[in-house]
């Protein structure tokens, strides 16, 4: 006997993702899932992030790694209230995992809260978190073909930003090449060059970040 | 790795819809994958080998249907199925201006079973 189904395979956690994304609605907290391969500067441009942040805008961090606790590390040395998962071996973070992370961290006193996600270019992409805005990081020394061959990760970008710029010249690497790999999937997405490194490009990235969130802000109270 | 958590959905949906459906056994289930989601057939299969085992899924046969992307020329308008990873260029007039869309599906479309 045929028995119709025609149920999303990820739908338990679409599902808690949803119940995330209103949690953070109700607290009026902005959610960023920040998604990159490994090594391509989460962390980095997450610190360059918060010391550029206006100080009306309180931030708190999740941080997701297979193992360690080097990035948390990281962030806490800031004074910037952060929350470790380790996924033991898993390759991206789970709604459910955000979930649970969430009463570790102050909640009320937070207005923007980062994902940090496991660095892999293929996976975190399929499951959603109830973030509200996705960031994916490319890198230069990756190459310009990235869009390319992880087609599905730059789809559902809101925004990306690449990182290692100082070392364009050096890797060759052609942004209209990569740019276009992009947007041949997500037309209109904005990406913005920085250097974590030197500075350069960050701040037209977070000014950017700032008047996002004054807008959603602007819309929740009108 | 990265197949675990994916064939674990897959199963539960399969055994949920089996036991609404009063059925005893389940003997294939058929799924929808988008070329653009990354999963890879051998290794959903692997996995549920392993897991469906003591469930009324043991020994399913899963039959996937592949659902490619579709690109589009803005160019000449050429439309063509895209897997990763995507083309540079259209293959019918060579333009840059390409689109794609879709390859993003993932559900279980329909379970064979016995009552």
């Amino acid at each position: 006997m045929k028995v119709p189904v025609v149920t999303e395979i990820l739908k338990a956690n679409d599902q808690v993702a949803g119940e995330n994304r209103e949690l953070f609605d109700q607290l009026g907290l902005r959610v960023i899932n920040v998604m990159a391969s490994p090594g391509a500067g989460k962390t980095s441009t997450i610190l360059a992030t918060l010391e550029r942040l206006p100080e009306s805008i309180r931030p708190g961090v999740i941080e997701g790694d297979v193992a360690s606790s080097i990035d948390a590390d990281k962030i806490a040395e800031r004074e910037v209230p952060v929350v470790q998962i380790n996924t033991g071996g898993n390759c991206h973070l789970d709604a459910p995992m955000v979930r649970s992370a969430l009463q570790h961290l102050p909640l009320d006193e937070l207005e923007l809260l980062f994902i940090e996600n496991v660095g892999n270019l293929i996976c975190p992409a399929n499951y959603r978190l109830g973030s509200d805005l996705n960031l994916v990081i490319g890198s230069v020394p990756e190459g310009h073909d990235k869009p390319f061959k992880y087609p599905g990760m730059f789809t559902g970008a809101d925004v990306v930003v690449l990182n290692k710029e100082d070392l364009a010249e050096v890797f060759e690497f052609d942004h209209a090449e990569y740019e276009r790999g992009i947007r041949m999937v997500n037309p209109g997405v904005p990406v913005f060059r920085v250097s974590c490194k030197t500075g350069d490009g960050v701040d037209e990235w977070v000014a950017w970040l700032v008047e996002r969130l004054e807008r959603v802000r602007a819309s929740a109270h009108a | 790795m990265h197949e675990l958590p994916a064939t674990q959905g897959l199963l539960d949906v399969a055994l949920d819809a089996a036991r609404k459906a009063g059925a005893s056994r389940i003997r294939s289930i058929d799924l929808v994958v988008g070329d653009l989601t990354s999963f890879v057939d051998d290794s959903i299969q692997f996995y549920f080998d392993i897991i469906s085992r003591d469930t009324p899924a043991e020994g399913a046969e899963l039959r996937f249907r592949r659902e490619p992307a579709e690109g589009r020329c803005g160019e000449c308008g050429h439309t063509f199925p895209v897997k990763p990873p995507v083309p540079r260029l259209c293959p019918e007039c060579g333009s840059l201006t390409l689109r794609i869309e879709g390859g993003r599906e993932f559900y279980v479309d329909s379970i064979e079973v016995d009552e």
